[in-house]
């Protein structure tokens, strides 16, 4: 499968932040996408994910699946994580792995994220780094081909940020994109750079 | 299926627990009937025969009270984004969270509406046709508010534009409302006429209102 851009232009209240951005991208591989604050990193992400219109340009998928819109075969792990205080760790991701359309426990999910054992606690007591936990806990738990991770390592630790490192080499070996937006290293070594704005 | 079930139960159990908005819109209800019989007098003859509007006002009041929120904390916290990319049409996930807030909080009223009818002196056989004209005419209260709650995400302004957005559009169904309650109550106009009317606007708005939600929710994506 391919991920394709193609002269992607991208307004934002009436300002342009970034046009005639192309790129292409196979499964297995990973893009880090890097520039400086408001070069449109996140603006790039959410338009992958159909939260932000394509103002110009266009974004295809060649894949198995090709009536399936992009936005439903990626997952966006955002700034915001999703999780209702007042419901438990597994009540969230249950939530969430039911809804985006996957039968199966959440319990190895959880694991993965090494939040098994606070599975029962309300959203509300996690710490930053849990929370972030969790949300990526919903990527293990849905499988989706395309990750697009914005800051994936923000508010976690040195052993968490192993972990995910892990998980996303892991997801890349199953034939998986990522595509992150990062101002540091993420932990994949092979990951190419597209860099933006020339500023 | 299972997407718009886990959705429905999720949202409900969101309105039950700590901070939800289940208990808020049935103890507003209670205090706004609570008042008007201080407002208007012991004038029991009176009582009766407002009673009906009084308590139809109340319930209007009362169900659109926590609709401002319905969309909100999905907004604020990226839940809204992932509902989005869900496998579901966004009509379909919008409607579900409307059912959801209808079942939490107007259900709610119509249950107590009878035992609030006793405070202002509508009479006992009376009761089971007033929350009858509430239970066919509330669902149109939420599904109505349901565009504001999307418009005031939407734009990004709270609670008030939603209330000046909405109370509006809510005069049709205030209107035959009221009006099935007293023909059910003292007549001697027939009661059939503005009850089909009433739940016409509500079948009608169950349609049109998600369709208009989801749209000011893509247009206000950006």
């Amino acid at each position: 499968m391919q991920l394709k851009a193609d002269e992607l232009t991208c307004n934002r209240g009436g300002r342009e932040v970034f046009r005639g951005l192309s790129f292409s991208l196979s499964g297995g591989e990973a893009v880090v996408v890097t520039g400086r604050n408001g070069a449109g990193k996140s603006s790039l992400l959410r338009m992958i994910a159909g939260l932000v219109r394509i103002a110009a340009g266009r974004l295809t998928l060649d894949s198995n699946n090709a009536d399936t819109p992009i936005a439903e075969q990626a997952h966006y792990l955002g700034h915001q994580d999703a999780m209702k205080p007042s419901l438990s760790v597994r009540e969230n991701l249950q939530f969430w792995t039911e809804f985006l359309g996957a039968r199966r426990a959440v319990e190895p999910a959880l694991e993965s994220v090494d939040l098994a054992r606070l599975a029962d606690l309300p959203a509300a007591y996690l710490s930053a780094g849990q929370r972030r936990r969790l949300s990526i806990a919903r990527l293990v738990a849905v499988p989706r081909p395309i990750w697009l991770l914005d800051e994936p390592t923000s508010s976690l630790d040195a052993p968490s940020q192993k972990r995910l490192a892990e998980l996303m080499r892991g997801h890349l070996a199953g034939g998986g994109m990522i595509i992150a937006a990062a101002h540091g290293p993420i932990g994949l070594e092979r990951a190419r750079e597209l860099k933006l704005g020339s500023a | 299926m299972s997407a718009l079930i886990a959705l429905l139960i999720r949202d409900m159990r969101l309105a039950v627990r700590v901070g939800g908005g289940a208990l808020m819109g049935a103890l507003f209800f209670l205090i706004v009937v609570t008042m008007m019989p201080f407002a208007i007098g012991p004038d029991l003859a009176l009582l009766a025969r407002i009673g009906p509007a009084i308590l139809w006002l109340g319930a209007l009041l009362a169900s659109l009270l926590a609709l401002d929120r319905l969309f909100a904390t999905d907004h604020e916290d990226g839940s809204l984004d992932l509902l989005m990319m869900g496998p579901l049409p966004l009509e379909l996930s919008v409607a579900t969270k409307a059912i959801a807030h209808w079942l939490t909080t107007s259900l709610p009223l119509v249950v107590i509406a009878p035992l609030l009818g006793l405070m202002l002196n509508v009479e006992f056989h009376a009761m089971g046709w007033l929350a009858l004209t509430l239970l066919a005419g509330t669902p149109a209260l939420t599904f109505i508010g349901l565009v504001g709650a999307a418009l005031a995400v939407a734009l990004r302004r709270g609670g008030l534009l939603l209330a000046v957005l909405v109370l509006p559009l809510t005069v049709p169904v205030l209107i035959f409302g009221v009006a099935a309650a007293n023909a059910a109550i003292v007549g001697p106009t027939p009661f059939g006429p503005p009850f089909t009317i009433l739940c016409a606007l509500s079948l009608a708005s169950l349609v049109l209102g998600p369709i208009a939600a989801a749209a000011a929710l893509r247009h206000g994506l950006e």
